[in-house]
């Protein structure tokens, strides 16, 4: 089998597995696992960013909380129904993500961390001071009423997992797509090596720009998604807990990999689900937990998956 | 008419003078040697042509047109290419996706494939096109940055010590390949071996200091007495 054919085999696959696991998974681990693709969209966002372009953003925050108080907001003060509210969010994120990266990507490594994280507090902050639309930390809730698509209600689970698994395999091919073309191979080599590849004549600032734009953008298409298919929109999430947990994601699963933010997000939810079953300490089991896959895998799952055994992996 | 030409260029770090006011005229089709001490700017005046330093004052043209204000991908794209003299290849990408990472920027799909495996032809590498670039010898690596260059067919090619690290019979190689560029591309070539220099460039500049210190050709230079006290030795 060709290169290819193994990667589309590959990734169709657990898109078919995921599909299939609908009609057979018990209730509570079909609500996870609906809830688990939402944020494993985030989280493929996210990786374009860090994983394939080697900027490490702290403020990715900002995105997904841009998506979701884009689209809540909407429904919430304009009357929105969900499809424009939806594309709200989503061109919130993309208009937040170029202002940011116009403003941050004039600097690099542990200050373009800084600038981020400083923008995405400033954005938790505005979410709070502009409490009377935000309800802040509280936030608020949107109905079930209002979150019907086209006739179909979200907030059934079985809609709410085609949904989200329509939103995961839109992301998941969309990076796939990404990073086997030319642009995406320029990623790369600027996470390798910026300066030769300005020196091979790239705009390696543009390519940033461009990657910067399309991580935030799929990262608010995952916010809109989170708040509509479970109906709530709070400060919460654009703490910066919700940047780190991207980060988190990423490097357990493996950093540049298209499968790794997937299965990072789903193994770092089941181990807090588990050991919180296990003991009311469930941190510390958390904690050991990502120590030794640390150790003996920094690459990630997938990543020392690629290393071992399957070098084609993209 | 020349290719490519500097005007009173200069640079200095903080008080230190790495290049002083050297004016350069390089005509199309020349192969031109930079040769000099250590420490001369032989780096710093390519890294001011090619766009990666600022240059403190003076200008640089290339193909008729005043350089100087341009950022170095829009020098590159006008027909500049670049190779390190530190090897700078992409070391955790296989070699043939770095040449073809050079070749991209010009061509599209098969064509890529074609002018990869053309240019590691050429310099004696198209059995290692799937070998991590990092795996490869130093001097395969120094054979994976001119591939880079060549790919690029460039109408400036500005090789910074291509043939450090490389075996005698490499080196002839390398010899070879200049030569049958030469009357195709210009080529500005900074070089210690001097066998190299000798066989293969039309011209040669000498610095010393920061400052040219004597230009002409290879038997002129080889000759001239200032060049052998600063550089070549008296023997």
């Amino acid at each position: 089998m060709s290169t290819g054919a193994k990667v589309m085999a590959l990734h169709g696959g657990v898109l078919v597995l995921l599909f299939v696991l609908q009609f057979i998974l018990p209730a509570y681990h079909h609500g996870n696992l609906a809830r688990i693709m939402v944020l494993a969209s985030y989280a493929v966002g996210y990786n374009i960013l860090f994983g394939y372009t080697g900027l490490l953003s702290l403020g990715h925050a900002l995105f997904f909380a841009a998506g979701m108080y884009g689209m809540g907001l909407g429904i919430q003060h304009l009357d929105l129904s969900v499809a424009p509210a939806l594309l709200a969010g989503v061109l919130a994120g993309a208009v937040v993500s170029t202002a940011l990266a116009l403003l941050a990507l004039r600097t690099s490594g542990v200050a373009f961390m800084i600038v981020t994280l400083m923008f995405a507090q400033a954005g938790y902050l505005t979410v709070l001071y502009f409490g009377e639309f935000t309800r802040g930390d509280e936030g608020f809730v949107i109905q079930q009423a209002q979150r019907v698509l086209w006739g179909i209600d979200l907030s059934d689970p079985t809609n709410r997992y085609f949904a989200a698994l329509i939103l995961f395999a839109l992301s998941l091919l969309a990076s796939l797509w990404l990073v086997r073309r030319p642009f995406g191979k320029t990623l790369v080599a600027i996470r390798e090596n910026e300066e030769r590849v300005r020196m091979l004549g790239y705009d390696t600032y543009k390519h940033k720009l461009m990657a910067m734009v399309i991580s935030g953008t799929i990262s608010a298409a995952a916010g809109a998604a989170y708040g509509l298919l479970f109906g709530y929109a709070g400060a919460s999430f654009a703490s910066v807990q919700y940047s780190i947990f991207p980060l988190l994601w990423v490097l357990l699963g493996g950093a540049g990999t298209v499968l790794g933010p997937f299965v990072g997000t789903l193994f770092m939810f089941y181990l807090i689900d588990l050991s919180s079953g296990i003991t009311t300490a469930y941190m510390l089991i958390a904690g050991v937990v990502l120590v030794l896959l640390t150790l003996f895998a920094p690459q990630g799952l997938i990543g020392e998956l690629r290393n071992r055994l399957w070098r084609w992996l993209p | 008419m020349s290719l490519l030409s500097t005007r009173a260029l200069s640079k200095h770090f903080g008080g230190l003078q790495a290049v002083e006011d050297v004016t350069m005229a390089v005509p199309e089709g020349e192969v031109r040697a930079l040769i000099g001490p250590n420490g001369a700017g032989k780096t710093t005046l390519v890294g001011m042509i090619s766009g990666r330093i600022a240059p403190s004052s003076g200008q640089v043209h290339f193909d008729g047109a005043d350089v100087t204000a341009l950022p170095a991908h829009k020098r590159i794209l006008r027909g500049m290419a670049y190779t390190f003299q530190i090897t700078s290849v992409f070391e955790r990408l296989p070699a043939g996706e770095n040449v073809a990472l050079a070749a991209r920027r010009r061509l599209k799909g098969t064509q890529v494939t074609d002018a990869v495996a053309g240019a590691l032809d050429r310099v004696g590498l198209a059995h290692l096109a799937d070998h991590e670039a990092g795996d490869l010898s130093y001097g395969h690596q120094r054979l994976l940055e001119i591939a880079m260059g060549l790919v690029q067919q460039p109408r400036l090619l500005i090789l910074d010590e291509p043939t450090q690290g490389l075996t005698d019979s490499e080196i002839t190689n390398f010899k070879a390949l200049v030569r049958d560029l030469a009357g195709k591309t210009t080529i500005l070539l900074i070089e210690h071996n001097m066998s190299v220099v000798m066989e293969t460039a039309d011209q040669v500049t000498v610095l010393n200091f920061g400052a040219v210190l004597a230009e002409g050709t290879p038997d002129e230079i080889r000759a001239d007495r200032d060049v052998q006290a600063a550089y070549l030795g008296t023997g």
